[in-house]
């Protein structure tokens, strides 16, 4: 006789706002037990975000094939400054970001200036579902299941000039949203950039979600973009402007400071950080748990065979 | 009738001063401990973040610099009080201090670097902070092997001269924090604890002219 597996109806499946209803009430019980003041002390709970589900097609040329980062991690360690600088506190503080109305605008050498509702920008296009390497500067990485598609399709449609040359993405900074931009700790609003060529890039993703829904607003809400051959802090989020200008912007860290942070960054083991060695990461959530060593940085994350062409003939070292 | 020199608890008064000579070193180690067990209490309930080694990084290196300042703050506190009973924490305080770096220390080299000392060598001789951090934890070894009070007596002045590599080594860990956080512009927390050690080793300074400036007038 053959052994059945068990299969799990979906009706068996907690839903996500249970799970975390139910994780709520634990805690309630362990601060009935512990009295209120070391019930605090003794929780780092954050709650993700209400978001919504999206109805997505994978594309599978931009599918890494590894394991992903659990959506808990992917939504409760972030740096998102414009809500403090604790990767904790995007999520802890990030509700108070309102993602509807949204506009983008999208200008600057352009023939056909355009302002998007967020809504247009979820109509625009079919949807795919992208699964991303993302390597931080910082020296961990994720694997995260993106929603979105290509952005060159949003340029497109506003026709830039011949004299357009590179991209500037700009993010909101309202200080009543946004706790973390009453602190100087970085150049308000956060400006980030790329070249034309890497913004027309097809792995560049104008990216409205993430697990098959909305962004979580930890995560940039309503849309942002992910340049995966890049360090994550290149990737703009909960994007108010796109300009596309003749000049490489001044980019936020860029500005901050140049020696740690070049306009490129394009992710590479060669160069070092010249606080640490980026020759390998930290895989979050990698099944050997806290012992799992360090796993070798890829040139260009990985996207060598796509992207390394964009940079034929550059000194790498020179323009990190 | 005379009493016995350490009479039951039951046969003392209860005053603040019997209750803090019985509970108060119990009590300070209690409290100094409940950092440890948050952390175990947090692994427990999977709340180390996403990233656990670096939060038991960070977690343990602020409170081995908590316990730096509470360590560097007795004897400000004792002199201005004249509360003498507070120099008998300072020892404990002081272990927790290294307890934590230790633990901070231990984090980074079986953790983080996992024992690799091709990348340990590169970032001792490559990272400022790496190297400072490193010169202040092996500093303190010395003063937490001669803390016991048997060693304190038998180096006597020697002991003391030791021990204000304390100075030296709260210099280092600041430095240690300050380059982490400098390159990030991320200074919030940094500039708390530069304004604890400053204001205490200028107090010392302070202490020290006067008392110079009191020897030479008399001589």
């Amino acid at each position: 006789m053959r052994l059945k597996l068990p299969t799990i109806p979906s009706s068996e499946i907690t839903p996500e706002n249970v799970f975390y209803k139910r994780r709520e009430l634990i805690h309630l019980a362990a601060g009935g037990a512990f009295g209120l003041g070391m019930s605090s002390w003794f929780t780092r709970d954050a709650f993700a975000q209400s978001s919504n589900k999206l109805s997505v097609t994978a594309n599978t040329t931009y599918t890494v094939m590894e394991k992903q980062t659990s959506f808990q991690d992917v939504t409760s360690y972030n740096n998102f400054y414009e809500f403090g600088t604790d990767k904790s506190d995007p999520a802890s503080y990030a509700s108070s970001l309102i993602t509807s109305p949204w506009k983008i605008s999208v200008e600057g050498l352009v023939s056909k200036p355009r302002v998007f509702d967020i809504e247009d920008l979820l109509k625009l296009m079919p949807l795919e579902e992208r699964v991303y390497r993302m390597r931080c500067v910082e020296g961990w990485s994720m694997v995260i299941p993106w929603v979105g598609y290509s952005l060159s399709n949003l340029l497109k449609l506003v026709a830039p000039l011949g004299s357009a040359k590179y991209v500037e993405f700009v993010s909101l900074a309202d200080k009543k949203q946004m706790r973390g931009v009453n602190s100087e700790v970085l150049h308000w609003p956060y400006v980030e950039g790329l070249r034309l060529d890497e913004a027309y890039h097809p792995l560049t993703l104008l990216t409205l979600g993430l697990y098959g829904q909305t962004l979580p607003k930890q995560n940039g809400a309503p849309v942002r973009i992910v340049t995966p051959w890049k360090y994550g802090f290149k990737s703009a989020k909960s994007i108010v402007k796109i300009r596309l200008v003749e000049k490489q912007p001044a980019t936020s860290w860029n500005l901050a400071n140049s020696a740690e942070y070049g306009f490129y960054s394009n992710v590479n083991p060669e160069v070092d950080h010249p606080r640490w060695s980026q020759a390998t990461e930290r895989r979050l959530n990698d099944d050997k748990g806290f012992f799992a060593p360090k796993i070798k940085t890829l040139k260009f994350n990985g996207y060598g065979d796509q992207v390394a062409s964009l940079y034929a003939g550059m000194d790498l070292k020179k323009y990190y | 009738m005379v009493m016995a020199i350490k009479s039951p608890l039951y046969m003392q008064e209860w005053t603040l001063k019997n209750i803090i000579d019985r509970f108060g070193k119990p009590f300070v180690f209690l409290l100094s401990i409940s950092p440890l067990i948050r952390l175990i209490w947090f692994g427990v309930n999977n709340q180390l973040s996403a990233n656990p080694i670096e939060f038991i990084t960070r977690f343990t290196g602020t409170w081995a610099i908590v316990f730096l300042c509470l360590t560097l703050t007795i004897t400000p506190l004792r002199v201005t009080t004249g509360w003498n009973t507070l120099i008998k924490y300072r020892r404990m305080l002081g272990l927790f201090c290294f307890f934590y770096a230790f633990l901070h220390f231990s984090t980074w080299l079986f953790l983080d670097q996992q024992l690799d000392f091709s990348a340990i060598y590169q970032d001792f001789y490559k990272r400022t902070f790496i190297t400072l951090g490193l010169a202040g934890f092996i500093l303190l070894i010395p003063l937490a092997i001669t803390s016991t009070k048997s060693l304190q007596r038998k180096l006597g002045r020697s002991w003391a001269k030791l021990h204000s590599l304390i100075y030296l080594i709260a210099i280092l860990v600041i430095l240690h924090y300050y380059v982490h956080k400098a390159a990030k512009n991320n200074f919030g927390e940094v500039i708390i604890y530069i304004i604890i050690l400053g204001a205490l080793l200028a107090w010392r300074i302070g202490r020290w002219s006067i008392r110079k400036h009191a020897q030479r007038n008399t001589a």
